[in-house]
Parts: C-alpha cells; structure tokens; sequence
C-alpha cells in the first residue's frame, strides 16, 4: 500500500515539474576552505556573482540560464581531480582549475573528454599553441608574458637600458615559481642583467635565509612568483630589511589586498602585474548592485567586492559568458555543448566597445584568440599598492611583452609535449 | 676579517633566533606528549585558532557574523570597540582554557587507555574540526595581528657594527620581533621548569608522565592534569600564533608551521622541554649555515627544509629517543 502511495506521489511529482529546462553548467572549481583560502574566496565570489547577474538581468546566455556548480577543491590537486570527474557529466561547458597542479592534471583527461580549459594566467603556459593543446586556454596573459612585462617595466624605469643590472627572482619552489626562469635567461642574455635565482620552500612562513641573501647581494630589482603566506612573508621580510618598495615586482598572483595588508604602512610602494583594471568604479557594478547585492543573491558572505582577486573572478566569467555566446552564434544554437563552447572560445573577440557595452570600460586588454593563438596578445599592466588609502592604482596602460622571445619558447615547448603525447600539430 | 666571515655570523644568529620560533611551536608538542603520550596533530591548529581568536578579540569582531547574517539576513560584524592587546590576550587565554576542558571532557576522557595511535587519530579529527571551527567563528580572511611588538630589522645594532668588515659589510641584521620572541620562549621555559619542579601540580603533572596508574593510585586526578596541560599548551600555542601571526597576518596557513616543529621534536626529543629549545637552535642554525654555506653556492638553495629533516633521520638513526628524550627500555 505505501509502495503504491509512493509511486503515485513519484509520478505525480515528474507531471508537475515538466520538461527538464536546458542549463549552461559551468563548474566552478572553489578553494574557500585551507591555507589559501583568503584567495580563493574573492576569486569564487566574483565567479559566481557575474553569473548571477547575467542570469537575473539578462535571462541568462542566449535564453538559457546558467548554473554555476560549485567544488570546494582546498587548492589540492587530488581533489581538484575528484571534482573535475564529479562535475564533467552535467554537461560542463569550461572549467577554470585555478591550480597550476590542478591544470596540469587535467590537460590529458579534459582533451580526452572534449571539454575546453581556461587557464587565465597560470598553467601550461606553452598552451598558449593553439595547434598543440585544442582544448587549453589561456588568454589574455601567462606567465612567460608576466616575466617580460615586468623586465619592460624595469626597463622603463632604467630609461632602457639595464646592463649591468641585477634582478633577483625571488620564488615558490615548485611548478608555478619555476615557470618565469627559462624566459627571464633569455631576456637577461637580451638585455644583459644578471639574473639572481632565490627559491623559497612552500608554504613561505619562513625567509630569512633569503632575505639576508637580498640584503647582502643588493639585488636592484626584486622580482616575486609568489602565492599565499608566502606573499605576506616576503612583503613583510623586504620592509624589515628596508627593501625599495617599489623597486618590488610581484606577478598578478602576488598583487592582491591579502597580500600587502598584513604589513600596513610598510607595504606602501610595492608593485604587481596585473592583466585587468582594479576597483569597482565600472557600470557593471551598478548592475551587480541592483540585480545580485540588493536581491540578496551575492555569493559568500558579500564582503569581496572590489577587490582584486573579486574582479579577476568576474573577468573570468565575463570571458567564459563572451565565449559561450560566440559559440551560440557560430552553431545557431543556444543549448551549447563543451565542443561548441570550445569553437567559442577558439574564435573570442573581446575590443573596447564590447567591453564598454558589457559595463565594463578599460577594463582589460582588447584581444582575439585563434587556433594558433590561445593565448592572446599576452599584455599587462603594473599597479601600485597606497596603504594610506589602502588601495591598488594601475600605473601603467597595458603593455605588450617580448613575443619574439616568448614565441620562440612556447613554440620549442609545445613541440616537445607534441613528440612526447604523439600529437599532429594543426587546425582543423 | 672578510665581509662574508661576519655575513657568516649574522646568518648564524638570525638561525638561532629562527630556531626559537620553531622552538616555540615545538613546545607545545612537547608538553602534551610528556603528560598524557598523546602526539597532539592539532597543535598547529591550536596555534592558528589562538591567534584569530586573539585577533577577532582585539578588532571587536563579532563570533560567527557570517553564519548569523547568512541564518538571519542581518548583516553585522564588529562590535564597534577595540580591545586593548593585554585584555585580548587574557579572554583568549579564557577561551583556551575553556578549549581545553571540552576537548578533555568531549574526547580524552572517552579514550582512556586506548592505543597511542587511537589518541593520535583522534587529535587529527580535532585538528579539521578545530580548523571549520576557526573559519566558521572568525571567518578566513587574511587578518592583521599587532600587540605592539616592534618589527624589522635592529637599526641601532646595524650602524654599530658596520665599521667591522669593511665596505661590502652593513652591519649585522636582527630582526626586533624575533629578539622579543627569543626573550619570551626563554621566559616561557623558565616559568615551565620552575612550574614542573617547584609547584604542587608540576609535580603532579610529573608524576602523571612518569606512570598514569601510580599517579591514579596516589590520589592524582588525570582529567584535572589533562585539562591543565592542554591550557599550557594553548597558551604556548598562543605565544606562538603571536610570533608566527606577526609576521605573516593571521591566516590558515599559520597551520602549517607544525611542520617546522616536527625535525626539531625528533632532535630534541619529545619528551624534554629544553630539548625543545636545544633542537630548535640546532635546527635553527643547521639549516641556515648549511644554506648560507652549501645550499645557496652549490645546490640552488631552498635546502632548509630537507637539511632539517635529514638532520632529524640521522639522529633518529644514532639516538631515536633524541637527545633529551627517555631512553625507552621495554622487558620482555
């Protein structure tokens, strides 16, 4: 008898909820738990906070609403992996691993599985061919790009010439601080600086040995390739050796409020790249207040706003809705699949006027992608931390890096991963 | 003398004074492991959640506001005061008291006489709990830890000693906050023996380690002793989530310095509160020179971690009980 009710309840309950309505899934690989947290909360917040408005302003991509699922990952790449697995059979159209390790990991499995990744600033930076890695993305900068960027800024500070010069890598010991070396060789060949390598062991909590090593080198620049405690440490380390401040150059993972806060005052000066604009005086922002913040639909606790890691979140989802509307447009159809989102991405133009349009003004770069290009024109720019008003200042416009030098590495690199997974070369 | 002769010296004092602070943190290992045998896994964590409870104490914050706003749609998060630093350090010694008697009563009183390495399962749990705990109470934001200790480097100390190598020399670097931690883990070990040697429950606490029955039989509660010894340790852990929490802000990787604990444990011993101390200069200043004179000119550096471990194994290999440690005779 209560059988019988059950199935009656059970049928009854699939008539009421009608025809499955098509979703756009983008899984949203989150680390808002462990030691870098901190990061990883701004970041998921901005993530899901864009989606949110799309879907209450504008209905979502093309009629379809999206829905971002959400995989707490802890910064670990085993569980990294777990979630990609566990959230790849609801139709995931991209994913966004926020990991090196994590990336690395899925290269393999997500181009067997046919589904585009978006690397934006970290990763396999020799993804950035097209003609290699089909599935990998990882526009508009990574990081050989950063290494150059920052050499150009130094650069220009030396009024162009820096022979001579010393300029120490200070770095995380692993895959992601070892990524700028080989570019930062080339470019100190080029340009005729001597380059000082300075590895630190994770987490970072403790530098002295390598501080003292700046201290007594007198290094002109310090360059850092850094990620969570680590940034602090080092921020706090270069103050208490009386470092120049701006004289300190962190890549766009050590360029947020987390990372200069903690040593106040002392933290004023000190410079990051970056591969978007900083603050929150953009449209889009209105529009995030009226149909996320006010209807109580602003992800975590709604604190992040406008802070750097927030906007880089939002950027990301701006780049992956751009991407999914491409894709709608090039097949004609608004339920897209992870191969359409990639043909998406293959063919993204993002100019002045479609970010004007989209709220958001000089807010990034203008870039295209293509089979040949992943990953975009690899510009960036400098900001400059003011503890007195607490705040990041991009100083700079978006600047290019040395391609010529950077293409010929991502090329040797790229054919190396080709010869060793026996991958043609090629676009379809 | 040569400029690098008296660089030699200063990376051998801040290795000393490096070594204090891992000390700090090995400490609290220490006294837990010598009164119940317990190898406490969350004393990192212990350390972390001294800290943010301090820091949530000193900026107002109130306890659990993302969870009340997300419950209640409200949105508040401060109190709208701020503590003094001494009056936050004392109600965060309250809460780790109070810490301390739920963890005796909810878990070590339900694992009497049950094999370390159920003991130590246990402390892993308390660990992640004590972790969702910390971020759900304070939230995981990176926060600023001030108490008033001056930081960076020893500016007097630097222009009177920079007559003494030469132009290339610039005088020795210390670096202020880690004296102060350097006088506060030699005051702590202090007040710690003479609290074990010359007080009614030091010596009880003794007893409990030398033999759990014998103390039983004696009169001695465990719980009572239990209760007191994880306070100290929250307290050591206090101090260390000062030191470590300075430095970096208050962040949950503050959890992590545990790992700079363990080599100095297996040097000093496990059992020995001025092992903790010896091990951690040894480690301290081991894995600096080593860097300063092997890592950094023929190895590429980062070598400190790995050349405090090795240290470790070998003395694990040559005396296992470490150098303070009780030699462990078992009869058959």
């Amino acid at each position: 008898m209560k059988l019988t009710k059950l199935a009656a309840l059970a049928v009854a309950a699939t008539i009421a909820a009608g025809p499955v309505l098509a979703e756009l899934v983008f899984p949203s690989l989150d680390y808002r738990t462990g030691p870098y947290a901190a990061n990883g909360i701004p970041f998921a917040d901005g993530y899901a906070d864009y989606f949110a408005l799309v879907n209450a302003r504008d209905g979502g991509i093309g009629g379809v609403m999206t829905k971002v699922v959400a995989c707490e990952t802890g910064y670990n790449t085993e569980k990294g992996v777990e979630c990609y697995e566990s959230t790849k059979g609801m139709g995931a159209l991209v994913y966004q691993p926020l990991s090196t390790g994590i990336t690395y990991q899925l290269i393999p499995k997500a181009t067997a599985d046919g589904i585009p990744i978006h690397s934006m600033g970290y990763g396999r930076t020799s993804a950035a061919n097209g003609k290699v890695f089909r599935n990998i993305f990882n526009y508009p900068a990574n990081y050989w790009n950063g290494a150059s960027i920052a050499v150009n800024h130094i650069l220009d500070q030396e009024g162009g010439d820096i022979k001579g010069k010393t300029i120490a890598l200070l770095y995380h010991n692993s895959a992601y601080g070892k990524e700028p070396i080989r570019t930062l060789e080339e470019l100190s060949k080029k340009h005729g600086f001597k380059l000082s390598l300075l590895a630190v062991d994770h987490p970072g909590q403790e530098q002295k040995s390598q501080w003292l090593q700046i201290r007594r080198e007198k290094p002109d620049y310090v360059l850092m390739w850094g990620w969570g405690v680590m940034n602090q440490v080092a921020i706090q380390e270069a103050a208490n050796i009386r470092f120049p401040m701006d004289k300190f150059i962190g890549i766009w993972w050590s360029g947020s409020e987390n990372d200069v806060l903690p040593a106040g005052d002392k933290a004023n000066g000190y410079k990051a790249l970056n591969m978007h604009n900083v603050g929150s005086d953009y449209p889009l922002y209105d529009d995030l207040k009226k149909y996320v913040y006010d209807a109580g639909n602003a992800a975590g606790a709604g604190d992040q706003s406008g802070t750097v890691l927030y906007n880089r979140g939002m950027y990301a989802a701006m780049l992956a809705v751009e991407a999914a509307k491409t894709a709608q447009k090039i097949h004609g159809v608004a339920d897209i699949t992870p191969a359409m989102m990639r043909d998406g991405m293959e063919a993204l133009v993002i100019d002045e006027a479609k970010m004007t349009a989209l709220g958001m003004p000089n807010f990034g770069p203008s870039f295209s992608v293509s089979c040949e290009n992943h990953g975009g024109p690899g510009l960036g720019a400098v900001q400059q931390w003011d503890a007195a008003a607490k705040k990041w200042t991009l100083i700079t416009d978006f600047g290019p890096s040395d391609m010529e030098v950077i293409g010929k590495l991502i090329a040797e690199d790229s054919a190396a991963f080709a010869a060793e997974n026996n991958i043609t070369p090629g676009c379809n | 003398m040569s400029a690098n002769f008296y660089y030699g010296i200063e990376v051998f004092l801040n290795g000393m004074m490096a070594g204090v602070l891992y000390s700090l943190v090995a400490l609290g290992f220490v006294l837990i492991f010598k009164a119940s045998g317990i190898f406490n896994y969350a004393q990192g964590v212990m350390a972390l959640f001294a800290a943010l409870t301090l820091v949530g104490f000193q900026n107002g914050q109130i306890p659990f506001s993302n969870l009340i706003n997300a419950v209640f749609g409200t949105n508040i998060h401060y109190f709208g005061w701020n503590m003094p630093a001494f009056l936050a350090i004392i109600c965060t010694l309250v809460v780790m008291i109070i810490f301390a008697y739920l963890v005796e009563k909810y878990v070590l009183k339900h694992l009497v006489n049950q094999e370390p390495i159920i003991l130590f399962m246990a402390t892993i749990g308390l660990a992640y709990f004590m972790e969702g705990f910390g971020d759900l109470m304070w939230g995981a934001d990176i926060k600023k830890l001030d108490v008033g200790l001056p930081q960076g480097g020893n500016i007097w100390l630097e222009e009177n000693t920079a007559f003494l190598g030469g132009p290339d020399f610039y005088g020795f670097y210390l670096d202020n906050l880690d004296m102060w931690a350097t006088v506060f883990a030699g005051l702590l070990v202090v007040s710690l023996v003479l609290f074990s040697q010359y007080t009614k429950t030091g010596r009880a606490l003794r007893a409990v380690a030398d033999d759990h029955q014998a103390a039983l039989s004696v009169g001695i509660s465990l719980r009572t002793i239990w209760v007191i010894v994880w306070s100290i340790a929250g307290f050591v852990a206090l101090v260390a989530g000062i030191m470590w929490g300075s430095k970096s802000g208050v962040q949950f990787s503050l959890s992590l310095i545990a790992l700079k604990a363990l080599p100095v444990l297996m040097l000093g011993g496990f059992t020995s509160i001025p092992g903790a101390i010896v091990g951690g200069l040894i480690i301290g200043v081991g894995e600096k020179m080593f860097e300063f004179l092997i890592g950094v000119p023929f190895l590429g550096g980062a070598t400190e971690n790995w050349f405090a471990y090795m240290l470790a194994l070998l003395f694990l290999v040559f005396r296992p009980q470490g150098l303070f440690g009780e030699k462990i005779i078992e009869r058959v």
